[in-house]
């Protein structure tokens, strides 16, 4: 329907994180990472999707969290990025949701500030803030 | 306008004018030659004609004005003559700018080619003014209406699938002052459809490989089928395992698998073989560039180029297209000498430069010869020794050949004046560092008045090379083996095996020199309170080259070798400097390639910082021992050293060569008779096990069939030392420790072991043996 967006969700630390339906490739579940020295930060290595290799985003670094507990097992989001495609690590995967465009707003001050920069802005729903995350900017920021 | 049919467009023409350039230029010898001139017309009134159909005026007007000088070259109304063949090749350079134009902007561009078009027209109408200027073919079609003549229209109707009353039809729009093109019309009518243009563009390539560099390739339709085939079979083979695993049916595991390997390997070599590309592409460009050379150099120079055939991998045919043009510049510039000095050397006025392709061994040989006046050798012996390139101990061995290597040095160039073609001393070196980088090899062969040949050795394929897989800390990392020089494991932790110098680099004594070493640990920043530990005790050392300097990787353990499939990191990855992509390993996780120069340069090891150090460490108080070659050798059982520059020669003769003479034993050698001498037994340390005659061998003893000899001079008299075996040649820093026994300087440790150093005037003097006069 017109003025209705759909947003992948995830979770990421405590905030809830969505993107544009239409940019998420694929979903995936215990990715091996392979470090990849000398890159930015927040490139935290390289995983092999299929045969090609596809670098791996911690999107806890990209937003300035602190690093996952241990026991974690990351969520891998694969994006198609402005070249290729790239993968995001995110602590969980959630559920794919449909929101009314009226409801976007600009991200509020209260979000920290490391994470407003990578953000298009928010969608208030009953419980709690929906983040839609800006792709280009968080790529930007992870090989910055 | 229809992307595909442009990007088919542009690539045919492309392809043509290489071909247009190709035939001007061997029209150039042959002007009388039909077939020639006649492509050459065909070539630029395709591009007219195709060129009208999407409008480009400019392009049109320029093929125009080409075409109708052409036309009446065909017709013989007018001569091929240098100046001619000049201004047409101008003409394709022309054309071929504003293709480039319109391939990067989709506009023809800025440039104005009205003194061209003026000069091909005075050409045309000035020579025979007998003949009337031909109608021009696109003046007729606007005039008549008739679909343009020889254009892509005919075939098509020809076979059926373009109606003429559609094309009258259109025709009649166009009269009615509809301004688009005509093939414009009738595709928008409905009339054509768009992929018949483009099977009639595909129909009319006369060259079907592909010249310029963008990123297509044509595939040759029954590889593709085939292809096709193979992944059926992989789909097949992938649900017969999916089957078998889901019902724990694992009776026929092993064959399904092998099944898979097969399809598999079967369609790795299919997949290659989309990328292999003949020379021809490579060469193309050749003869026009040999021609403008010899024109700027006023040499007279013929090109010949064979085994065009051969193929390789696209990415490599562009990695060697400059090289290869620099090393025919050099051949004209420097080799290849003016026709008067030919002539009064008694050789051919006009100078030969064969370029020669072939297979052989898994590799592709590419070679590059010219008869022109060889290397200057002793010139360039002169500037090395002047520069010091050459250590001074080394000069005295180097040969010719040797000395004819060093053209590869950076910075050296001999050329005895700088012309704007080459001889700045940059180039050579360059060559070479392109050719490593793609994993080759590069030689120059020399014959001092009579040419050179440079040869390069390039693998088929870049996307899959063999590999070294590495541990360290945690992750594994391929080596290409291109870089790889050894691998050595040195026993004791590095601290106390290395030296640390000034400039805070770990150095290894190692084959008579000083190998710096890099901890890839270190190199990758691996921060030191890792998950994974640094193994204690011994670590493996990668002896690595590239870009001309040489160090040491330690990593925590060395794999396996294997064949990886070379994988691009993608942008913006691709930017980390010591990484050359990724690859993944047979459990299905990946591994980095290490990039060899790459990483040389993240950790500053150049040859200069090589150098650097090697004098760092010379001004230290710890003397540095010079090093001398050394012969090892077995002789009863033992290792013996004897000094390179008391040996004449190294021989091996057949047991059965060996005749006694009393209580000599002599070998017939140089049309004289060797006495051949023990060395054990001359040293007093065991049997003369080397020198049994074939009778006197224990039967089916291990005695080898050759013997190993020594050939040393003395006083003019030659004398053969049997030995058990000749190890190695190796370059040593020795510190003899002092021998009283009779005829060994003293002993030192090599390769671990203690060794005898021979002082074989000492020796000989002592043994009073008789020798064979020299040369004899």
């Amino acid at each position: 329907m017109e003025g209705e967006r759909v947003l992948c969700t995830f979770r990421v630390a405590e905030l809830f994180l969505g993107l544009d339906i239409a940019s998420v490739q694929e979903v995936l579940r215990g990715q091996e990472v392979t470090r990849l020295p000398l890159a930015a930060a927040p490139v935290r290595g390289i995983i092999n999707l299929r045969g090609r290799i596809v670098p791996a985003v911690d999107l806890r670094r990209c937003l300035e969290l602190a690093p996952a507990p241990e026991s974690l097992e990351p969520a891998t989001i694969v994006v198609r990025g402005p070249e290729a495609a790239v993968s995001l690590l995110v602590d969980d995967v959630g559920d794919v949701m449909t929101v009314s465009e009226e409801t976007f707003a600009r991200t509020p001050e209260t979000v920290r500030a490391s994470a407003r920069d990578l953000l298009r802005g928010v969608f208030p729903l009953e419980d709690r803030l929906l983040l839609e995350l800006d792709l280009g900017r968080v790529l930007r920021a992870a090989y910055a | 306008m229809d992307e595909g049919i442009l990007a088919e467009f542009l690539a045919e023409s492309f392809e043509n004018l290489a071909q247009v350039e190709h035939d001007l230029v061997a029209l150039e010898r042959d002007p009388e030659d039909r077939k020639r001139i006649g492509g050459i017309f065909r070539a630029v009134h395709t591009i007219k004609g195709t060129c009208g159909f999407f409008g480009f005026k400019k392009l049109e007007a320029l093929a125009h004005a080409g075409e109708n000088l052409l036309s009446r070259l065909r017709c013989g109304e007018i001569a091929f003559t240098p100046s001619l063949a000049d201004t047409l090749l101008r003409l394709v350079d022309a054309l071929h700018a504003i293709l480039s134009a319109i391939e990067t902007t989709r506009q023809e561009g800025d440039q104005e080619f009205a003194p061209l078009i003026e000069e091909l027209v005075h050409l045309e109408r000035a020579p025979s003014g007998a003949a009337a200027p031909p109608d021009s073919p696109s003046t007729a079609e606007a005039e008549t209406g008739a679909p343009p003549r020889g254009g892509l229209l005919d075939p098509l109707i020809a076979e059926g699938r373009l109606d003429p009353d559609a094309v009258a039809l259109a025709a009649q729009q166009q009269r009615l002052g509809d301004p688009r093109r005509i093939g414009e019309i009738l595709v928008d009518n409905g009339a054509l459809k768009p992929q018949d243009v483009l099977d009639a563009l595909l129909a009319r390539g006369e060259a079907p490989a592909l010249a310029h560099g963008e990123s297509t390739i044509r595939v040759d339709v029954e590889l593709l089928d085939l292809l096709m085939n193979l992944v059926g079979e992989l789909v097949l083979a992938r649900n017969q395992l999916l089957q078998k695993v889901a019902s724990s049916d694992l009776a026929d595991l092993p064959g399904t698998t092998q099944r898979l390997n097969l399809i598999t390997t079967e369609l790795q070599e299919g997949i290659m073989k989309t990328r292999m590309q003949p020379i021809a592409n490579l060469c193309n460009k050749l003869p026009r560039l040999v021609r403008d050379l010899s024109i700027a150099c006023g040499k007279e120079v013929r090109l010949e180029l064979e085994g065009i055939d051969t193929e390789l991998d696209r990415t490599i045919i562009d990695a060697i297209r400059d090289p290869l043009t620099h090393l025919i510049r050099n051949a004209i510039d420097h080799g290849i000498e003016t026709s008067e000095a030919r002539l009064a050397r008694g050789k051919a006025a006009e100078g030969r430069i064969l370029v020669r392709a072939y297979h052989e061994g898994g590799k592709v040989h590419l070679e590059v010869t010219d008869d022109g006046d060889g290397l200057p050798i002793a010139r360039i012996r002169e500037k090395a020794t002047r520069a010091g390139l050459v250590p001074a101990e080394r000069i005295p061995r180097m040969s010719d050949r040797d000395w004819a290597q060093l053209i590869f040095q950076p910075g050296f160039s001999t050329a005895e004046r700088v012309t704007n073609v080459s001889g700045r001393g940059v180039g050579m070196d360059v060559v070479k560092t392109n050719v490593e980088r793609i994993g080759g090899a590069i030689e120059v062969d020399s014959q001092p008045g009579r040419g050179a040949t440079v040869r390069i050795r390039i693998p088929l394929t870049l996307a899959i090379v063999p590999a070294l897989i590495v541990a360290a800390a945690g992750e594994r990392y391929a080596i290409p083996q291109v870089n790889l020089l050894e691998l050595i494991r040195v026993e004791g932790d590095l601290a106390s095996i290395s030296i640390t110098t000034a400039v805070d680099a770990s150095l290894l004594r190692y084959r008579g020199g000083l190998l710096p070493l890099v901890d890839l640990r270190d190199a990758l920043h691996v921060p030191a309170d890792d998950a994974f530990p640094t193994p204690a005790g011994a670590r493996p050392i990668a002896v690595l080259q590239a870009d001309g300097a040489t160090f040491g990787l330690v990593v925590d353990a060395v794999e396996t070798s294997q064949e990886i499939v070379v994988k691009s990191l993608g942008d913006p990855l691709r930017q980390i400097p010591v990484f050359a992509g990724a690859t993944i390993l047979g459990d299905g996780k990946v591994a980095l390639i290490l990039d060899v120069p790459g990483l040389a340069r993240h950790c500053g090891i150049t040859v200069r910082g090589h150098a650097a150090m090697e004098e760092v460490v010379d001004e230290t108080p710890a003397p540095v021992v010079p090093t001398q070659t050394l012969i090892l050798c077995r002789a009863g059982g033992y290792p013996v050293a004897i000094p390179q520059s008391d040996i004449a020669r190294l021989e091996e003769f057949p047991r059965g060569t060996i005749e006694r003479l009393g209580e000599r034993r002599v070998v017939q050698y140089r049309g004289g008779l060797l006495p051949l001498v023990p060395l054990a037994g001359l040293l007093g340390i065991g049997p003369d096990a080397a020198l049994e005659t074939a009778a006197e061998a224990p039967a089916g003893g291990a005695s080898l069939q050759t013997i190993r000899v020594v050939v040393v001079e003395r006083e003019g008299h030659a004398i053969g030392l049997a030995v058990e075996e000749i190890v190695e040649i190796l370059e040593e820093p020795v510190v003899p420790e002092v021998s009283s026994r009779a005829g060994v300087r003293g002993s030192a440790v090599i390769r671990g072991h203690a060794t005898d150093l021979l002082d074989l005037e000492a020796l000989l003097a002592s043994s009073g043996q008789p020798a064979m006069a020299a040369g004899a």
